[in-house]
């Protein structure tokens, strides 16, 4: 095995409350974030519902984990693809989701979510050495 | 550089079927598993779509798991191939990832 840190990037196309995928999905992320690997996260299908802005889940007696996408940039998690037919077929826009971002040496606050098209998506895929998918 | 998708849940249960297709490039493979082997079944709406994307990439199904729902080679959609599990090994050892669309 290199040294080279290896390429996982962790799929999301789950909707955020009606099942555990997405905050196993996330509490994965964090975990595995303390192992330096080249983490990239992707959300397309109902998984755009994840990083929705304004969830507020009080009536429904769950704990909101939608505050905890913003600590991705803290452990170095910068890179938040999005894809746009997903967006477009649930109506949404880049305005609808939660401004994630992370911090580098010169700047702060720099949008880690990147929006993308199906074929950009599938050819960030494609450059992985490990998918987990939730 | 080529990846083996797996899906396993029915094409009439949500997007994972499509998703996957959607994604997949030249070169992939798709192997049908559990409840996504009915996708395979010859003259669903799904089998269409499946055949559509036989240009590009290969699309097999676990045999066991199409045996247990009621399938083989004659209700079998054309072009899709059976494997076995030992199959399913050598197809996972033989591309780079492998992909689950759940």
């Amino acid at each position: 095995m290199s040294d080279e840190a290896r390429k996982f990037l962790y799929v999301n196309r789950k909707a955020p409350h009606g099942s555990i995928y997405a905050l196993e999905s996330l509490e994965v992320v964090l975990i595995g974030a303390a192992f330096e690997q080249d983490v990239s996260l992707a959300f397309l299908d109902d998984g755009v519902f994840q990083i929705v802005k304004g969830q507020d889940t009080k009536g429904i007696a769950t704990k909101n984990f939608s505050n905890t996408y913003r600590a991705l940039g803290d452990y170095d998690v910068r890179k938040l693809y999005v894809e746009q037919e997903s967006l477009d077929e649930r109506g949404l826009t880049v305005d609808d989701l939660m401004e994630l971002t992370h911090d580098t040496d010169d700047e702060d606050d720099l949008t880690s979510i990147i929006v993308v098209n199906r074929s950009e998506m599938a050819k960030i895929m494609s450059e992985q050495d490990v998918i987990l998918s939730f | 550089m080529s990846t083996l998708h797996t899906v396993n849940k029915s094409p009439f249960d949500g997007t994972s079927l499509t998703s996957c297709l959607a994604h997949c490039l030249p070169g992939d493979a798709v192997i049908l598993i559990e409840d996504g082997v009915v996708a395979a079944r010859k003259g669903t709406a799904a089998a269409t779509a499946i055949e559509a994307s036989l240009a590009q990439c290969k699309v097999y199904v676990l045999g066991p798991d199409a045996a247990a729902r009621g399938m083989n080679g004659e209700t079998l959609a054309t072009g899709v191939e059976t494997v076995d599990y030992g199959g399913f090994v050598e197809l996972a050892a033989t591309h780079d990832r492998t992909q689950s669309w759940l």
